[in-house]
């Protein structure tokens, strides 16, 4: 699975994207196993309501089931306009 | 309908003057342009955008399709840059075209509101002091409860 990363969380995890091997059935389960990572992981994902996700490219929320899924993508709120 | 991101600039002159000409249908033409303003106190030495690319795309996209159907409008452009820009260049665009003065100015006025807080771009102001993440504000998402 894909997992992307823009703006603060990017550049707090350090990194634009990187391709990880996950059983995780929902975008909570993954952060949860993310942040056990490293402590940049725990940092970047510290407050989940300072970030949005979105799954295969479209906004979703943290309960979201990964099924089938290819790509997840982590940032903060959109500022856009 | 026609959605753009693009780092290049965009000639407004020429963006409204084509996207007005050939909707012989439609009497009310709105454009709204966002321009890249300079910070009183703390001079902004330029602003980065970033965006998500593909879900960027898409997201305008749904956005517009959902204004189109709404407001019945018969055309919709939006372009929006991204990279970095400097005090005074224009950042974004939007147009819609209808039957009526009233559908044309709520879509655009819808189109902003889903575009600020709903389409994938990340702005960041770079000043002398220093790079710092634009916040969302509440007063942005308020304004979605409004449609």
């Amino acid at each position: 699975m894909d997992i992307l990363y823009f703006a603060w969380v990017r550049e707090r995890i350090g990194l634009p994207r990187e391709e990880i091997e996950t059983q995780a059935a929902t975008v909570a389960d993954l952060v949860a196993e993310l942040k056990q990572r490293e402590e940049r992981y725990e940092m970047a994902f510290s407050d989940l309501s300072a970030l949005r996700v979105a799954v295969d490219q479209k906004l979703t929320d943290f309960d979201a089931p990964l099924t089938g899924v290819r790509e997840v993508a982590f940032f903060p709120p959109m500022t856009g306009g | 309908m026609r959605i753009s991101v693009q780092e290049a600039p965009f000639d407004l002159g020429q963006e409204s003057e084509s996207f007005a000409a050939g909707h012989r249908h439609m009497g009310a033409i709105v454009t709204f342009t966002g321009v890249v303003r300079d910070l009183p106190d703390d001079p902004l030495e330029a602003m980065e955008i970033e965006h998500y690319p593909g879900m960027t795309e898409a997201a305008l996209q749904g956005i517009a399709s959902q204004a189109q159907e709404r407001f019945s409008l018969g055309d919709v452009l939006v372009i929006h840059r991204h990279g970095r820009l400097t005090p005074g260049e224009m950042i974004m665009m939007v147009a819609t075209a209808a039957r009526h003065r009233k559908d044309a100015f709520e879509g655009a006025e819808f189109l902003m509101d889903y575009l600020k807080s709903r389409a994938p771009f990340w702005k960041r102001e770079i000043t002398a002091k220093g790079a710092d993440w634009v916040d969302a504000r509440e007063v942005d998402e308020e304004a979605l409860k409004r449609w």
